[in-house]
């Protein structure tokens, strides 16, 4: 009861309520522009598809592939890039200016999980790094599968399945 | 032609998922979810083969993609197989992709010290 009241001393002490304080908070808050933060994300993010194009079209000129089989081998690309930048601590550094940009791609995937591998790394090779590295990846890996068996068994009970 | 498209579609996709995190404020990994889901269903209507015919690398490399390719998978192999397809079929087409993510990882968090 008594450690109830100072409780509530302490609150009167400040000169604002909580509640004040959060209003007056969002205030001064620096407000993120969304059109600019989409401008961002479209820019780095469409930059990105643009080298993921060169590298396929790459594969297929000089390797000789068609387009389709070009596409996996230009994804490990990718990520080698995007797990090599993320090592250096640059992937990081545009992720901040670009937002959903760099996250969107599947660069953004590989960092989500060359970061907890790294970050997790003191724990341990299997508890750390083996335990850690689908934190972030892994709901979409999760719902990916489900998403794709619940497609997979509508597609089969219409009877509409394959290509 | 293909590069310009790629740009404009893979930038449209990501100013999806910019619109996600501002405007609904979702976590990042809700926002990846959700879009991997929306792959998968559109995937799942034929939808996401013409987008990758019309825009290359800017239907592949986003997230959405990987949706597609498991769906792809799934109903390749529901074809092929018949029911059991759909379990035994998911990853299939991903394969490249995710393990390539693994061994990646896996390898640099052997060498590298982490920054900052």
């Amino acid at each position: 009861m008594s450690t109830k009241s100072t409780g509530s001393q302490k609150y009167k002490k400040m000169t604002m309520s909580p509640k004040e304080y959060q209003s007056f908070a969002k205030t001064r808050e620096p407000s993120r522009s969304i059109f600019a933060n989409c401008i961002r994300a479209f820019i780095i993010g469409g930059l990105i598809c643009v080298l993921g194009q060169a590298i396929q079209e790459m594969f297929v000129h000089l390797m000789g592939m068609d387009r389709e089989a070009a596409s996996n081998p230009t994804v490990a690309v990718l990520i080698l890039l995007s797990v090599i930048l993320t090592c250096l601590g640059v992937y990081d550094k545009i992720a901040q200016w670009a937002g959903a940009g760099s996250a969107v791609p599947v660069t953004g995937f590989a960092n989500s999980m060359c970061s907890a591998a790294l970050e997790h790394r003191s724990e341990g090779l299997v508890l750390g790094v083996g335990s850690n590295m689908f934190k972030l990846a892994g709901s979409v890996i999760v719902f990916g599968v489900v998403a794709a068996f619940v497609v997979g068994i509508v597609h089969l009970i219409l009877g509409t399945g394959g290509q | 032609m293909i590069f310009l498209w790629a740009f404009l579609v893979g930038g449209a996709i990501c100013v999806v998922g910019q619109i996600m995190f501002d405007v609904f404020k979702l976590t990042p990994a809700h926002t990846m979810a959700t879009l991997v889901v929306i792959g998968a269903i559109v995937d799942g209507f034929d939808l996401y083969e013409p987008l990758v015919k019309f825009a290359g690398a800017g239907a592949t490399v986003p997230i959405t993609s990987f949706g597609n390719a498991l769906v792809h998978g799934a109903l390749t192999e529901l074809h092929d197989q018949g029911w059991i397809g759909v379990i035994s079929g998911i990853f299939k087409v991903t394969s490249a992709g995710v393990s390539a993510a693994i061994i990646f990882s896996f390898l640099a968090a052997l060498v590298v010290r982490p920054k900052g």
